[in-house]
């Protein structure tokens, strides 16, 4: 069988090959060209995108758009470039995602490994969480907020994204820990380990591939937020809302080559992420379905 | 009053009772196995020695201290799981001293007790290997010395060879017996392996449907079984149960079965209280090794009664050859020396050892006792 199929692979020579691999180089600039129309203008001065083509390299290249958008800007009425907002949404993404991830874990240690009367339901009610708008909770989440003393806060942000994310971060862990031998969490209570010595010793260790999923997942997701940075931000708004008050800000010339180097800057940290962890995250998706 | 008593242990699962009033006392030194089919129940009987599983009645006592309730980790027992159960991400040596180092036992004594193992289990070598680069035997040998370390009252063992492939499986029995000699440890090991059971045992408790349809040595049970289902779950092949009739000719009882051309013909028994069932239908059992040729019969018993049968078919197995053949209206087995003359289709004068002969109770299997 295997043999056979090697024999058609083989064989798939000539124009079909070529075929294939125009095929694919096409699809490749065409999903480069924005890649390519955003570094390049990024690069040149205003006059050269106004006045010529959008798809020509620089005449004279130029950092001064970046350094703009960086330090410089206008967001809103305040000449401080994208930097402030930048370090906000840091602020923001890194607690709620660290904190988000270790509920997912502990949950799904719990209701797979400490399973108690109910928990099917608990585990129910937390993946609907996973669908519910989030137009639906703006209006409840604001009170609650607003009577924590949060509302406008980097912390309260941080809370939001967190509720928000247990729901998925709990489903991953749930059936990443289904698959794992419970009679491993037996040895270890005979050994006399307790409830987080087990976790921490036993399950987190080969939890890796499904820590980076989520650490994926939660990071793209809560620095991609738009809604509830523009609803909660308050003075301390993230960078999406800020790269959306450079780009739409009604007075003046629009400097397109700012536009297009903020842009990039708001979206460099989960590029970076998605390169760095990324071969991990299609391992984690499948530790799962295939046992090695 | 026993090192490991089971006093009236009961468990249910809401309405379903999946263990009915176990009663077991082990002694000190003792190596006892729960055998039965799977879910019989011998599993869980085991994890709620451990701790695992809750009791729903009865009590459960090591060395006198009733453990219901007590935590798994404070029974000071220590077990052996069907997959080893080893930390995945830890060496061989830290999955040994996991336990030790959990109880706060210092890091130099730890140490000692890890070498003292590693050395009566061969597996030095292995310390600072992890369990993913070790093969069956040597993960087998590495959760028995994670049991061996925590130097525990009661030692369980949960299947331990099942994963085993079937000449490893041979040696590490042996391995495991020889160890219970040397180190006289008290065992509780859980198996639906009847040979497992024959083998290492020093008591039996054969479990069906939740009960404990026996508890004895394994000669008790395959030499005495008290019922139907323990006669044919023991031994392999199984016992020959055959429908039969006590006759009482002569003044002794006779069985009367059914031969293979449908003629009668009288087996005499070596049970005289078998007088009392003149008249009525029993079950005959006889293990195959009690039908055997003439030559081949036992020279120490006392009543070897000869059968003239139908030869089915013969199976040559290397040191036995076993004959099919119908009895009673059944097909039964019978085993024969590797060279006896015995031909397919042809009459055989086949010699039947009644001194083993067992009789049973057709309507509650159980056995008839002399």
């Amino acid at each position: 069988m295997a043999s056979v199929e090697q024999d058609t692979a083989v064989r798939t020579g000539g124009i079909s090959r070529v075929f294939i691999y125009g095929i694919l180089l096409i699809f490749m600039l065409f999903y480069m060209m924005p890649l390519f129309v955003m570094v390049a203008n990024s690069l040149k001065p205003l006059h050269e995108i106004t006045g010529g083509n959008m798809m020509a390299l620089p005449q004279v290249w130029t950092l001064e758009p970046w350094r703009q958008a960086w330090s410089a800007a206008q967001i809103g009425v305040e000449p401080t470039g994208l930097k402030p907002y930048f370090l906000n949404s840091i602020f923001m993404v890194v607690p709620a995602v660290v904190i988000s991830t270790i509920l997912g874990a502990l949950n799904g240690y719990v209701l797979t490994k400490w399973s108690f009367r109910g928990d099917k339901i608990i585990f129910g009610l937390l993946l609907f969480s996973c669908f519910i708008p989030f137009q639906i909770v703006l209006i409840p989440m604001a009170t609650v907020l607003g009577k924590l003393g949060l509302a406008g806060s980097i912390p309260g942000l941080v809370l939001v994204h967190v509720v928000y994310g247990i729901g998925f971060s709990t489903l991953y862990f749930r059936n990443y820990y289904a698959s794992f031998p419970t009679e491993l969490v037996r040895a270890a209570m005979i050994d006399g380990a307790g409830f987080f010595r087990i976790f921490w010793r036993i399950m987190l260790p080969v939890s890796g591939p499904i820590i980076v999923v989520t650490v994926i997942w939660q990071f793209t997701n809560i620095w991609n937020d738009f809604l509830f940075g523009a609803s909660f931000g308050g003075r301390n708004q993230p960078m999406t809302v800020a790269l959306n008050n450079l780009v739409q800000s009604s007075t003046g010339v629009k400097e397109y080559n700012v536009h297009f180097a903020g842009a990039i800057l708001a979206a460099l940290p989960t590029l970076i992420v998605y390169i760095v962890a990324g071969r991990f995250f299609v391992r984690g998706l499948m530790a799962g379905s295939v046992k090695g | 009053m026993g090192f490991l008593e089971i006093r009236n242990a009961t468990k249910s699962y809401g309405n379903v009772k999946v263990l009915h009033q176990v009663d077991i006392s082990v002694e000190e030194g003792e190596f006892l196995v729960l055998v039965g089919p799977s879910g019989c129940g011998k599993s869980t009987l085991l994890n709620m020695i451990a701790g695992l599983e809750g009791i729903s009645s009865g009590e459960i006592a090591i060395k006198g201290r009733v453990m219901n309730g007590v935590h798994p980790s404070k029974r000071n027992i220590a077990m052996v799981f069907q997959s080893y159960a080893l930390y995945p991400n830890m060496t061989v040596g830290q999955n040994m001293t996991f336990g030790l180092e959990m109880h706060g036992v210092p890091k130099a004594e730890r140490d000692k007790a890890l070498r003292d193992v590693g050395k009566l289990l061969q597996i030095e070598n292995l310390l600072d290997r992890k369990p993913g680069q070790l093969s069956g035997g040597q993960r087998q040998r590495v959760a028995m010395g994670r049991a061996l370390v925590r130097n525990p009252d009661v030692f369980l063992f949960d299947e331990p060879l099942s994963n085993l492939d079937a000449k490893l499986r041979v040696d590490m029995r042996t391995e495991i017996k020889k160890l219970h000699e040397k180190l006289k440890t008290t065992i509780v090991y859980v198996t639906h392996d009847q040979i497992e059971a024959m083998t290492l045992s020093t008591r039996i408790a054969v479990m069906y449907q939740g009960y404990v349809q026996q508890l004895g040595t394994p000669k008790e049970i395959y030499d005495t079984p008290a019922n139907v289902y323990v006669a044919t779950f023991m031994g392999s092949p199984a016992m020959n149960v055959l429908p039969s009739r006590v006759v009482v000719k002569d003044g002794l009882p006779h069985a009367q079965i059914t031969d293979a051309k449908g003629a009668e013909q009288l087996l005499k028994f070596s049970q005289p209280n078998l007088s009392d069932w003149d008249g009525r239908d029993i079950l005959l059992g006889i293990r195959p090794e009690s039908i055997t040729d003439p030559d081949g019969a036992d020279r120490n018993s006392r009543n070897i009664v000869p059968l003239r049968n139908l030869v089915g078919i013969t199976e040559p197995a290397g040191a036995d050859t076993f004959v099919a053949m119908s009895l009673g209206g059944k097909d039964i087995i019978a085993r024969m020396r590797a060279d006896a003359n015995v031909v397919s289709g042809q009459d055989f004068d086949f010699a039947i050892n009644m001194e083993k002969a067992v009789a049973f109770d057709p309507k509650t299997e159980e056995r008839i006792k002399p």
